[in-house]
């Protein structure tokens, strides 16, 4: 992942990924995915060669980019740490934990640190609620997170 | 021949560490010289022994857990390759009570086989169905599905075997047969655990309802939130692929069927059979009114059936052991096994699949074990977060999908999140309000504008302002919800707040300026 990248490099690979892709049974979903994988977040500049590609408008992609909680428009922090907000998780203390690890980063969900080291985001659960309260740190998962647990995990995105 | 060391690659197993166990384990084996074969495979469920690793013996194979990695060296001492005595032992795996008093149909091989092995699969009773299916005329498949009781696993309880009649009976040249795993209900990982543990199962189940409703393409639509069972149905598909069990010759038969793995994009309400559609043909996620019915009008417009991965996934049982095997387990008109999924504050929790009938203070003291607290059970929340919460008043409601109904709660897709004596429920209520804000795909009022007052509401409740307006305004702004909305979203979320409200009525007073003495 390149967070910098020039207008006409976004242009050049977007053109590529949506050319390799428009073929499939509803493409725009797979186009984006790709899209984010690429660049770590859903450029602007990339939205209207995608609607010129697939025949859209291009308010019809940016309707479809900003209704799913996962498609950025901003690149992330180098790490991106999902806590569960979700109930099986609150029932193992998943708030109490959530304060602590704001607080140990200084930021709130949807904020990344100063640093660029690490964003927050929340998540309603990750399938893991019998090993609850569960995060994942960018794809990795971890289960019954506790005080010390946390701390590990915000010292492993910081280092 | 070399010894089978089994260390799961369940997401539940990884999230306690089980690829470092796998590690360490790799890398003693090695230095030790040993004749050892590491295989990965899906968890057992029995999530508070994990990572629970197994070794197979003459004598059937031994289980021990929960296994640390520095745990390896201790364990290959004691002589783990030959099952030997360790304080981590529990036994056979198939000795423990946890398991050994469950009815395994649908998980019948999770957690035992190799899931990306097709020769595992088919060593344990896998492609019966599906061989059996070829022979038979669609119309015949979908009379054994009918006969078998099967209703939908995704929450709604719909008969399967009519929904598959339904689009069979609908002429047309393209037909689609969708599997939701969108799994999105808190409390729930059975289609997870399915998809990482037994992948062809699902493909196999999917694969049996093209052929019955002639449907030639199906879409496996995966949130997210589940990289693991994204990577492993992507690579089981392609095995199915190239060993002829998908393709234009299914099984060597002259049927033709395809399944594409789409990934879905953190959004709850694509959960939702139309929004889903809606997001698999590129568009937002929103809700479209019914009818028409996706089975008439589905996937771009052609006949479509949507199914669960658990209703997908014991069809082949199904067709291997015949209707009426199936439709003898159970209760009602609740047919066959539920893997019921224990979650949250609770001491034993996993994935524990039975027959329909067990009570829920069954389901959470007996086999749950009660709080992993140690502290008095307060509530349960059965059904995800659009399900109610029932106090221990209620543990005498049997694991039945009408049970539930007349209970004013449902089984949804049968999580069960135990909550001790410390929750909140008023909280608990608010929170119901605050997903529904969040996640509401925004076209009608009551769910979009009446989910974000139920949380202001809530709030002054809290705060003690005017507690008997607003809560007379939060029971009211619960049935705009509930007659008012065209999905289940803004319809159900009701039952969380509303079951809160009348079962824990104490948590909605006033904080009482003076706390009065124990
Ligand atoms: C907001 C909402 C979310 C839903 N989420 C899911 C889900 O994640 N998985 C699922 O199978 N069904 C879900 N459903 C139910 C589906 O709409 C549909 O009933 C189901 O996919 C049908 O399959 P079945 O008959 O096999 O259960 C959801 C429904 C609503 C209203
Ligand atoms: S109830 Fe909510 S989620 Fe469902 S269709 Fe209406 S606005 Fe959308
Ligand atoms: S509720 Fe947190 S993982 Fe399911
Ligand atoms: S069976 Fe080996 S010590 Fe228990």
């Amino acid at each position: 992942m390149n967070l910098h990248v020039s207008s006409r490099d976004i242009g050049e690979r977007t053109l590529d990924i949506v050319s390799e892709m428009k073929s499939l049974e509803g493409p725009l979903l797979p186009i984006l995915h790709e899209i984010q994988a690429e660049f770590g977040y859903v450029p602007q500049e990339a939205l209207p060669i995608i609607a010129r590609e697939l025949n859209l408008s291009r308010a019809e992609v940016h309707g479809v980019v900003s209704f799913y909680h996962d498609y950025r428009d901003h690149p992330a922090g180098r790490h991106v740490l999902k806590l569960c907000r979700a109930e099986a998780c609150q029932s193992m203390g998943g708030d109490a934990l959530a304060e602590r690890v704001k607080s140990l980063l200084g930021i709130d969900f949807h904020q990344t640190t100063l640093d660029g080291a690490v964003t927050l985001e929340p998540v309603y659960c990750l399938g893991l609620c019998s090993t609850a309260p569960a995060a994942m740190l960018d794809g990795e998962v971890h289960g019954r997170l506790d005080a010390d647990a946390v701390r590990d995990l915000v010292a492993e995105v910081r280092a | 021949m070399s010894v089978r060391i089994f260390v799961p690659q369940d997401a539940a197993a990884l999230a306690l560490g089980s690829e470092r166990v796998a590690t360490a384990l790799t890398r003693e084996i090695e230095a030790r010289g040993l004749d050892a074969t590491i295989v990965r495979n899906g968890s057992r469920g029995l999530h508070w022994l994990e990572p629970m690793i197994e070794v197979e013996t003459p004598e059937g194979r031994i289980a021990y857990g929960p296994v640390k990695a520095s745990d390896v060296v201790s364990l290959l001492d004691a002589g783990l390759t030959t099952g030997g005595t360790h304080a981590l032992c529990l036994g056979k795996t198939e000795e423990l009570p946890f398991l050994k008093n469950q009815t395994r149909l649908t998980f019948a091989r999770c957690g035992i086989v190799d899931p990306l092995s097709l020769a595992d699969y088919r060593a344990h009773d896998g492609l019966k169905g599906l061989e059996r299916a070829v022979t038979l005329s669609p119309a015949d498949i979908v009379t054994h599905v009918t006969e078998s009781g099967l209703r939908g696993r995704g929450g709604a309880g719909f008969p399967t075997g009519i929904k598959w009649k339904t689009v069979l009976d609908t002429p047309g040249d393209r037909k689609y047969i969708v599997c939701n795993a969108d799994e999105g209900d808190s409390g729930t990982f059975a289609d997870r655990m399915i998809m990482e543990g037994d992948p062809f199962v699902l493909i196999e189940g999917m694969a049996i309802a093209g052929i019955a409703t002639g449907a030639t393409k199906g879409f496996v639509y995966i949130r997210s939130e589940y990289p693991h069972a994204i990577a492993t149905m992507t690579q089981a598909v392609e095995i199915a692929h190239k060993a002829g069990v998908l393709g234009s010759s299914v099984l060597g038969s002259v049927k033709a069927f395809d399944i594409e793995i789409r990934t879905g994009a953190g959004a709850y309400v694509c959960g939702e059979e139309t929004a889903l559609l809606n997001s698999l043909e590129g568009k937002r996620g929103i809700v479209r009114a019914k009818p028409p019915l996706p089975a008439h009008k589905g996937l771009f417009n052609c006949p479509t059936v949507i199914n669960n991965v658990i209703s997908l996934a014991s069809v082949p049982i199904i067709m291997d052991k015949g209707p009426v095997y199936y439709k003898d387990f159970g209760m009602g008109r609740s047919r066959g096994t539920i893997p019921i999924q224990i979650a949250g504050n609770v001491k034993h929790g996993g994935l524990y699949e039975a027959a329909f009938g067990l009570t829920l203070g069954q389901i959470v003291d007996e086999i749950g074990g009660g709080t992993a607290t140690g502290r008095p059970v307060k509530a349960v929340q059965v059904g995800g977060p659009l399900g109610a919460y029932f106090p221990r008043a209620l543990f005498d409601t049997p694991f039945d999908y009408e049970a539930f109904a007349a209970k004013d709660g449902l089984i949804g897709h049968a999580g069960i999140t135990v909550f001790d004596d410390t929750a909140d429920m008023l909280k608990q209520a608010r929170f119901a309000m605050e997903f529904c804000a969040i996640e509401s795909c925004g076209k009608c009022t009551p769910c979009r504008i009446g989910s974000t007052r139920g949380v202001e509401t809530a709030d002054k409740i809290a705060q003690g302002i005017e507690p008997e307006k607003n809560l007379a305004l939060l029971a009211d702004l619960c049935n705009t919800m509930k007659f008012g909305s065209l999905c289940a979203l803004g319809g159900f979320t009701p039952y969380p707040v509303t079951s809160a409200m009348n079962h824990f009525p104490d948590d909605f007073r006033p904080v009482p300026l003076v706390e009065a003495a124990e």
